[in-house]
């Protein structure tokens, strides 16, 4: 479990992955589909996705001449728990900070008016 | 829920959350320097013991006294500090002794508001998951909300300009 977390947060490291992934979070597509808004070659992109498959966040489909591109939501979950985990702490704690700001400053203006 | 908390991986080692705050750049900074204003938020609305020497090559230690009883605590030293703009400090939970990340605090003052950008990086994947299963993760699924919430930010992360 946590060896796949560090293959998938290897996988998510790079910008042009994480690009194919939001666009395959609109449902699938070829290869071809995919490189068309990279100014990268169609080869780089398939090496793009080796390591999104290796990762588990994509499959790809059984027709042959196709095999459309899916993305495969369950690892990314793991991450998306473990960045919401994170996220949760520092939510807590910063929004009592946004409020205790907010209450200096009343203060600090109650003394000089 | 993320209020105006966003948090992003820049890379598999580091995690950034931006957050800003309705306050001018040297109250926030100064928030975040002593004791008598940490205690009223780090510790989450929970009572919190504070030491803090603010300088660099000084410490902190914070104990978090969690409702069910539990302490939660935490140390670290300060590498640089220019005020107010930049805070570099170590950070250790005590809970996992050994595991040391370091988090860069940027302040920036922009029309009354400040944005406190912080990057916390790990040392080692080893570390980063450490702090998965330390339970930072506490296994609260939270349905497809956060998947979504967390592929947003993705595709707002995108760098290269994909569909928009």
């Amino acid at each position: 479990m946590e060896d796949r977390l560090s293959e998938v947060f290897g996988a998510l490291a790079d910008p042009t992955r994480r690009a194919i992934l939001a666009r395959l979070a609109e449902g699938e597509a070829t290869v071809n589909q995919l490189a068309e808004p990279f100014p990268i070659s169609l080869q780089a992109v398939s090496r793009h996705l080796k390591v999104l498959e290796r990762a588990g966040l994509v499959s790809r489909g059984r027709n042959a001449q196709w095999r459309p591109c899916r993305l495969d939501a369950g690892p990314l979950r793991e991450v998306a728990d473990w960045v919401a985990g994170y996220q949760r702490f520092w939510v807590e704690r910063y929004d009592h900070l946004g409020d205790y700001l907010q209450r200096l400053q009343r203060d600090q203006e109650r003394q000089e008016g | 829920m993320s209020g105006n908390l966003t948090v992003t991986m820049p890379s598999d080692l580091e995690v950034t959350m931006v957050r800003v705050f309705d306050a001018p750049r040297a109250l926030v900074f100064e928030a975040h320097a002593k004791c008598e204003h940490l205690k009223h938020w780090w510790g989450r609305g929970n009572p919190l013991d504070c030491e803090i020497d603010f300088r660099p090559g000084g410490g902190y230690r914070f104990v978090e006294h969690a409702p069910d009883g539990a302490d939660y605590a935490f140390h670290g030293e300060f590498r640089e500090i220019k005020e107010p703009e930049l805070i570099v400090q170590t950070f250790e939970f005590e809970g996992m002794p050994g595991h040391v990340c370091v988090e860069t605090l940027e302040l920036t003052e922009d029309g009354g508001r400040t944005t406190v950008t912080s990057v916390t990086r790990f040392d080692t994947k080893q570390e980063r998951d450490g702090m998965v299963a330390s339970g930072m993760a506490d296994g609260a699924r939270e349905s497809y909300d956060s998947l979504d919430a967390y592929l947003r930010t993705l595709a707002a992360d995108k760098g290269v300009s994909g569909r928009g």
